[in-house]
């Protein structure tokens, strides 16, 4: 049984089957993230004033990071073509060279979703609030048995100030590096597992924040993972094809690249919203 | 990404060998994938319709415990301490809402989607268009087995401890997330498994039809039923990808304690919730009525399509409005995307919003009308054929059209705020899939049944099960109007027995007496409509074996390329790709011998009987 | 898309793709720049950041996806779905801000 145009076009439309499968695939793409991006928006104008946070992600690695994945698009249409100019070994190396980067990317980003969970946010039993990055917790530190002691290096902020100064306290939490939040502090701080009334880190629990971060980078990163998978087995046992049927391989890389760059646009849209906005 | 099966020479030969798993099981074969998806769907249906009737049975008689079954729901079903769910047989307030919202979930997602669009699309699409098979085999395969574990994570959700999801089909947060058991875990994780499946398939059926129609086979000569399978297509996938970004937040606010959709403020069992709250419950209906407007299309599209069909077939003359049904399809399609916050009316959105609503509400009512009324025309002048899928179809346009009109008071926001959330609600929506689509679905079944099996189903048994269906469906959901008006809510264990007229006597808007006495009529009509389908159960799988042989491979005389292969079609479809000449419903043609004209019959020349005499 | 091209075409292509890869570079580093210049109201940072972004995701799906060159029926199928995107994103935003206020309230 020979199904049609899986490699030749189809005359009236121009196109081959998988082409048409990938865009259809991508728009529904399009949808998922245009959902959460929507959801973002809400979840961001439904937030108080002063609660948003600013500042709370890396920029120069959110760059490094930008820079990663536009460097492995380039790779990846690189890849293709040189496949169309019957340069098998190029082929070869600039696939390589995605590869590498889409690990990059994911190694810098499992960097700072580590930088979130070592982040702690403490209600201390008087009511202020300690915040800043682990620097230790003592081997028997367990809260629900009050023993223990963790050590923190970050600032105390006390919410329960009055109006005028719960506007600057707030920053030094929601906007680090704005002049108010920059008055902060930070200093080694240690505190009792029984001065503590509740804590947590900066996870997806946090706030809507760190919620909409943490799953819209991650289903990026879910994605990332994914088309990583695909170009490798393309790479290594998938090559093969390119001596049988060197048409269709080369559309299977073509394909494969459609996802990478979809993948690519996604964070072109994510890095602003998330980092610098 | 996957492509399809290599079409080097080598392999042609490996097909002919493969043993029953490949053949059955695992199968890329779009025929073969089209039936494993019409029996699970169909085997979905049943244990909805029967998740259904121990509802109803409760309702009819609160506080009392269920026969028959009860003893083995009190048995099976127990919470996370070990004591049963059903206590004494009891269907509690617990139970009966995770049965509620288990029916709404399978019969949508697991019965009627899987049977309507991926049984008989997969089945008859390919052939229609006189394509080989569906563009992505391997992927159609992928998507019935996401299907089928998707459909398992929800059947096995009842057996754990504390049951089902307990929060409506619809699953709003806060509540679905706030109720302590796992039940809604699962059945996200089986959402998200379900949606793939449709995304798959979705892709697939676009594919196939814009790229393996074979030559001759022009846009405006597709059958009407590949148009709206193609339609129905486009909405699963742009409308339920927002739903998975939903699903995946609401698993997030369950298992990783976010507040996606938590306000702040929000109190559990009268402790304020241990989450950071700053969420939305709004951004949940939202994206949820996204999916959920188009959904009901995705439900009704295909069954307009095996309508049409059957109505062409049987009155020998071609669908009156061939166009205008194209482009209402379309225009349906494209509505369909901007209408859904006419579901949220209830939800304190302001004028110009809900004015916006119900303007493209209003307006997508008109392309329906349009379908319907182009199918009712197609009546007009027709040798009607009475079999048993043309009586089914000629039900569904009344009880459609039903349906459809008892709408309107609901697209609108003032009327709505009196109906919203009531028994009628359940009777509008029901009118069209039950004695709409299901029927449609039933039609669809009788008639391709010769084409898979190469027998006809009984005739007489065919009219039993139709007329007793017709009749019981309507006792079923035309009192749901009466009491819906009543102000009969629903999701209600009791029946409403809480705001009866005994309960609070002299109170305004208390439910009558007679209002819940009709709980005890509908639940012996939806008995006897569970009784009336025996009959058709038996026919189905009786007729498999031991129908009456067909006498040719097109024994209803069709004109579409579907009745022009073998009887079975084989691997392949067709000995040689067809070729179209003409449109779908060349019936009646003046002049030509027989009074059906297939698309891919050769070109003749037909004597003009205003030019040429014909011969004496 | 398999076979508009020759293998010596393909070069002018190539150079093609470089332009746009620094251009998508340039692009970055500005839109950086651009988030750290005040503006004034949060919204304008916003405004040219999306603006950018927006050139940049026209040069990826353009010529690295090859959206320049390609065929009516994609076009058609990601127009529409641009357009629903939009109306999602648009009309979830505007249900939630219109909601009935007191006379009082702005």
């Amino acid at each position: 049984m020979d199904i049609p145009y899986t490699v030749q076009p189809r005359p009236d439309t121009g196109l081959y089957n998988a082409k048409v499968g990938i865009w259809l695939f991508l728009a529904s793409e399009v949808m998922l993230f245009g959902a959460l991006f929507s959801s973002y928006i809400l979840l961001r104008v439904g937030a108080p004033d002063g609660y948003w946070p600013h500042g709370w992600l890396n920029v120069p690695v959110g760059t490094a990071n930008t820079l990663v994945l536009i460097t492995s698009s380039i790779t990846t249409v690189m890849a293709w073509a040189s496949l169309k100019m019957n340069q098998f070994g190029r082929f070869k190396f600039y696939h390589a060279c995605t590869i590498l980067f889409a690990l990059t990317f994911v190694g810098i980003k499992s960097y700072e979703y580590h930088d979130k969970f070592t982040h702690y946010s403490i209600k201390l039993a008087d009511g202020r609030l300690a915040d800043g990055h682990l620097d230790e917790k003592s081997k028997d530190f367990d809260l629900a048995k009050k023993q223990g002691k963790i050590v923190i290096h970050g600032h105390v902020v006390n919410l329960a100030a009055a109006n005028e100064n719960l506007k600057e306290e707030l920053k030094t939490i929601y906007d680090p590096h704005s002049a108010e939040g920059k008055k902060a502090k930070h200093s080694k701080l240690e505190f009792n597992a029984s001065e503590i009334a509740s804590m947590e880190t900066y996870g997806p629990w946090h706030n809507t924040y760190t919620a909409i971060y943490f799953t819209l980078t991650g289903l990026h990163a879910l994605h990332v993972i994914g088309g990583a998978i695909v170009i490798s087995f393309l790479w290594s046992f998938g090559a093969k094809m390119w001596k049988t049927d060197p048409e269709r391989f080369t559309n299977r890389i073509e394909i494969s690249g459609l996802f990478w760059h979809f993948v690519d646009l996604v964070w072109i849209f994510l890095f602003p919203v998330l980092y610098l906005l | 990404m996957a492509t399809a099966i290599p079409h080097t020479g080598v392999h042609e030969v490996h097909h002919h060998e493969t043993d029953f798993w490949r053949t059955y099981v695992f199968s890329t074969d779009h025929k073969i994938i089209g039936i494993q998806y019409a029996v699970t769907a169909l085997f979905f249906l049943f244990f909805g319709f029967l998740l259904m009737v121990m509802m109803r049975w409760q309702i009819a008689h609160p506080g009392q415990p269920v026969p028959l079954v009860g003893f083995l729901l009190e048995r099976v079903l127990h919470n996370a301490q070990g004591a049963s769910l059903a206590p004494k047989g009891i269907i509690n307030g617990d139970l009966y809402n995770s049965f509620g919202a288990m029916h709404g979930t399978i019969m949508v997602f697991m019965a009627i989607v899987p049977l309507a669009f991926a049984a008989f699309g997969n089945y008859v699409v390919p052939l229609q268009i006189g394509a080989p098979d569906m563009a992505f085999p391997r992927v159609n395969m992928a998507s019935y087995q996401a299907y089928v574990l998707g459909g398992l994570i929800m059947f096995i959700s009842f057996f754990i401890p504390d049951g089902a999801a307990q929060a409506g089909w619809t699953s709003y947060s806060p509540l679905a997330t706030s109720i302590a058991t796992n039940g809604q875990t699962f059945w996200l994780v089986g959402m998200i498994f379900l949606i793939t499946s449709s995304l798959l398939g979705a892709v697939n059926f676009i594919a196939t039809i814009i790229q393996l129609r074979a030559p001759g086979m022009t846009w405006m000569r597709l059958p009407f039923f590949v148009w709206a399978q193609f339609v129905t297509a486009f909405l699963l996938l742009l409308a339920f990808p927002p739903l998975e970004a939903a699903g995946v937040m609401q698993l997030m606010d369950k298992v990783a304690h976010t507040s996606f959709f938590l306000p702040t403020g929000l109190a559990v069992g009268g402790q304020l919730a241990n989450v950071s709250g700053g969420g939305s419950p709004l951004l949940w209906q939202h994206l949820f009525w996204f999916l959920g407007h188009p959904e009901v299309y995705v439900l009704i599209l295909p069954a307009m399509g095996i309508v049409g069909e059957i109505i062409a077939n049987n009155t020998r003359k071609p669908l009156w409005g061939y166009k205008s049904l194209v482009y209402s399809v379309l225009t349906i399609g494209f509505l369909s995307f901007i209408v859904w916050a006419h579901h949220m009316y209830l939800t304190g959105m302001g004028n110009r919003v809900a004015t916006f609503f119900q303007t493209t509400t209003m307006i997508i009512s008109i392309p329906s009308v349009i379908i319907l009324t182009c199918m009712f025309l197609s009546l007009w002048g027709g040798s009607i054929r009475f079999n048993t899928p043309m009586l089914f179809v000629m039900a569904f346009l009344p009880m459609f059209g039903i349906g459809g009109l008892t709408g309107l008071p609901l697209g609108f926001n003032f009327s709505d705020l009196h109906l919203h959330d009531t028994y009628y609600i359940i009777a509008h929506f029901h009118y069209i899939v039950a004695p709409g689509t299901i029927f449609a679905l039933f039609a669809g079944i009788y008639f391709w049944f010769p084409k898979i099996t190469g027998r006809m189903m009984s005739e007489f048994w065919g009219k039993v099960h139709f007329w007793s269906s017709l009749i019981f469906m309507n006792l079923i959901f035309q009192p749901m109007f009466a009491q819906g008006m009543a102000g009969m809510l629903r999701r209600m264990v009791d029946g409403g027995a809480n705001y009866s007229q005994a309960q609070v006597p002299g109170g305004l808007g208390g439910l009558s007496p007679h209002m819940l006495d009709l709980h005890r009529f509908i639940l012996y009509a939806a008995i006897l409509l569970g009784l009336a389908q025996i009959p058709f159960i038996i026919n189905l799988f009786w007729s498999i074996n031991h129908g009456v042989k067909v006498n040719s491979d097109n024994p209803w005389q069709s004109t579409t390329l579907e009745w022009q292969t073998p009887t079975p079609p084989p691997h392949g479809n067709f000995a040689q790709v067809p070729e179209v000449h003409r449109g779908p419903y060349e019936y009646s043609v003046p002049g030509h011998s027989t009074d059906f004209t297939p698309q891919n019959e050769s070109e003749q020349r037909i004597p003009n009987p205003i030019t040429k005499p014909l011969p004496a | 898309m398999s076979d508009d091209h020759s293998p010596e075409q393909f070069s002018h292509h190539v150079k093609r793709y470089l332009f746009v890869f620094y251009a998508l570079l340039f692009g970055t580093l500005i839109t950086v720049g651009a988030s750290y210049i005040p503006f004034g109201h949060r919204a304008i940072n916003i405004g040219v950041a999306l603006l950018i972004a927006c050139g940049k995701a026209f040069l990826v799906a353009g010529y690295f996806m090859h959206l320049v060159s390609e065929r009516k029926m994609i076009y058609g199928i990601m127009l529409f779905t641009a357009f629903f995107f939009i109306g999602l994103m648009f009309l979830t935003i505007w249900s939630v801000a219109d909601f009935p206020r007191l006379p009082t309230q702005h």
